[in-house]
């Protein structure tokens, strides 16, 4: 077994385990934990795949911004008071069950039958030398030059916008 | 990399707007009161880059490696944007005093939101599209919202944001559908395949879907719901901004989407599509807008009405139907920067005083405002010689020309039904008496803002020929 197949078995074995434990415990804040884990674990499966930026991506984006966002909520809601929701709701429980069904049958059937269908054959080279930060960085500064500066102005306007709605100015 | 000097020069509308806002920051930090001078300074800055993209009309390139156009409609669009926004920042000095919210952000966030629309215009790509509308949402959101203290502009806020973030969640999963089958969100990639993506399914669905998206911004019915609860709790001014130049953004994307499209076949698979979203606003918009007792609640009917008028010069789609809209949206920004700087001077300090019963006699007690306010509603009701007419009679020509004369029709049995509405405010305001009427004595900058808008609507009205050319032009 080559080191790129234990690597692989070892970052699924984290993301497996751990998204179990994010549906399995009974603590908010331990399934929040749980999810940063898991997304740390999907980021290794990425860097075996040799998608180095999206790898780095999903830990910045996704373990950084998005989980912080989510403990906060946490913290805002008192999960205590919510946490028989599910029992009392059996019909929701029985939909959210219905839409895991619904995703694991969708996988399935782009795993089986999906292989000869949508893999475009002989790409495989390009889109190695696509996933790389220096692919990703010369594309921004050469032909999305322009998109790339206008999001410098988008989050700056967003910025300022966040910071005039929320300021002391007004009162 | 390719960029040279040259595409710096074509480009200079937007680059100057993008060091305007830079420069505005960094007024607003070091200046004391600010607020005093920024209102000018952004006046002098949009007058400018309206200036420089008329003397620009002829540049047309494409520059930074084919994402972005200039020259030609394009510009034409930033001239639009950028005057239309100047006029608002005019008709803003006064009125953000009066609703307490003379913060110089206000003006950073206008500047904003100016170089969105600008990114929307000049798009070849479906990524400048979507970054552009982005930024111009964003700032509309915090506008629509600036008002902190007033409960009607922050559920304002909040109903934009969270329609305006659906209708993005529209737009971006149409692109992927049709990144998926393009393979390329370029829209020279989606011109050169189009005899094969005609019949993809994933092409058509998402582009259905982007067209949903936009119908959102344009105000057509059935996507209509957020427009007379934002219109009128936001901050008049900004619904000045919103309802004008906003809109005109949003029609340049449909703009944009279609010119490959129709390039390659018409009737295509859409026109049935804008056709049917053409009679629905036309028809709810001006049915609707008769039960309004809000004068804001009112133009925002009359504007989806309009967002009506333009989508038959988009179902039509012939030379005459696209510089039609283009000279619509002309018109319609002057006539509704006309009326509602009027509404923000009548408008009282607690942002009351907006219904028509606030109307009644002022004929008699403010004759100069009164008359504008009159002349304003018959452009706006398409009473020849004013701009709203010529702006009509494009759009219904081409919509004969290319055999659709049922929609014509439509349009005209509409019109017809506004004109209630409309002159429903003259008898008010002439007709009508009392003595509750407060007297206003308007400041010089709204008045030179209302000035400009009304002497446009004549001008465009006694010589719609030259404005017209002028539009065909750029072909």
């Amino acid at each position: 077994m080559s080191l790129e197949s234990v690597l692989f078995y070892f970052f699924a074995a984290i993301s497996i385990v751990t998204s179990i434990l994010v549906i399995s415990s009974k603590n908010p804040v331990l399934s929040a934990l749980s999810l940063i884990l898991n997304f740390a674990g999907l980021a290794g499966v990425y860097l075996t795949l040799y998608a180095q930026f999206i790898a780095v991506v999903q830990v910045i984006v996704y373990a950084g911004a998005i989980m912080v966002l989510f403990l906060f909520v946490i913290m805002l809601i008192r999960p205590e008071a919510e946490r028989n929701y599910f029992q009392e709701r059996k019909s929701f429980k029985m939909l959210t069950i219905g839409i895991g069904v619904i995703v694991l049958g969708q996988l399935m059937f782009l795993i089986i039958s999906g292989t000869s269908m949508f893999t475009s054959g002989g790409h495989s080279e390009q889109s190695l030398e696509v996933g790389t930060v220096e692919r990703i960085g010369w594309e921004l500064m050469t032909s999305y030059l322009l998109p790339f500066e206008a999001i410098g102005f988008l989050l700056l306007a967003a910025s300022i916008g966040a910071m005039v709605l929320a300021k002391k100015k007004f009162e | 990399m390719t960029f040279t000097v040259h595409d710096l020069i074509s480009l200079s509308p937007v680059l100057l707007i993008g060091v305007g806002i830079l420069a505005t920051l960094i007024i607003e930090m070091l200046v004391k009161e600010s607020e005093k001078i920024l209102g000018w300074f952004t006046f002098v800055l949009l007058l400018s880059v309206a200036y420089l993209s008329l003397i620009l009309l002829d540049h047309t390139a494409l520059v930074f490696e084919d994402k972005f156009l200039t020259g030609g409609r394009v510009n034409i669009f930033f001239f639009l944007f950028s005057f239309g926004a100047a006029v608002v920042s005019l008709l803003s000095m006064e009125y953000i005093k009066k609703a307490g919210i003379h913060f110089g952000e206000y003006y950073i966030m206008l500047l904003s939101s100016v170089l969105g629309m600008m990114l929307i215009s000049g798009a070849t790509d479906f990524i400048m599209i979507f970054i552009g509308l982005e930024q111009m949402s964003v700032c509309f959101y915090v506008l629509a919202g600036f008002n902190r203290r007033n409960e009607r502009s922050l559920e304002a806020a909040l109903k934009y944001f969270l329609l305006g973030s659906f209708a993005t969640g529209f737009l971006v999963f149409g692109l992927g559908l049709i990144y998926g089958a393009v393979g390329s969100l370029s829209i020279t990639e989606i011109v050169i395949g189009y005899e094969t993506l005609k019949t993809s399914p994933l092409f058509l669905t998402g582009t259905l879907l982007f067209i949903i998206g936009f119908s959102f911004k344009i105000a057509a019915v059935p996507f209509h719901m957020w427009v007379p609860d934002v219109y009128q709790g936001a901050p008049t001014s900004v619904t000045a901004l919103m309802s004008t130049t906003g809109k005109a953004a949003a029609f340049s994307a449909l703009i944009i989407i279609f010119s490959p499209i129709i390039q390659a076949a018409y009737p295509s698979f859409f026109t049935p599509v804008i056709s049917v979203l053409a009679v629905l606003s036309m028809l709810y918009g001006s049915i609707v807008a008769i039960s309004q007792n809000d004068l804001k609640r009112m133009l925002a009917y009359s504007s989806i009405a309009h967002a009506g008028y333009m989508l038959i010069g988009l179902a039509a789609w012939n030379e005459k139907g696209v510089s039609g809209v283009i000279f619509y949206l002309v018109a319609y920004t002057f006539m509704n920067l006309a009326a509602f700087g009027l509404i923000s001077l009548i408008e009282k300090r607690d942002l009351r005083g907006t219904e028509f019963s606030d109307y009644k006699g002022l004929g008699f007690k403010q004759p100069v405002l009164a008359g504008l306010m009159a002349l304003t509603m018959f452009a706006l009701s398409g009473i020849p010689p004013f701009a709203g007419f010529f702006g009509k009679y494009y759009v219904f020509l081409s919509a004969i020309e290319a055999g659709m004369t049922w929609l014509a029709i439509v349009g005209v049995i509409s019109s017809v039904i506004s004109v209630y509405f409309y002159l429903r405010l003259i008898v008010v305001m002439y007709f009508d008496n009392s003595d509750e009427i407060v007297m206003v004595t308007p400041s010089t900058s709204a008045m030179l803002g209302i000035m400009i808008s009304v002497l446009l609507i004549i001008i465009m009205g006694v010589a719609p020929g030259s404005i017209i050319n002028l539009i065909n032009s750029t072909f």
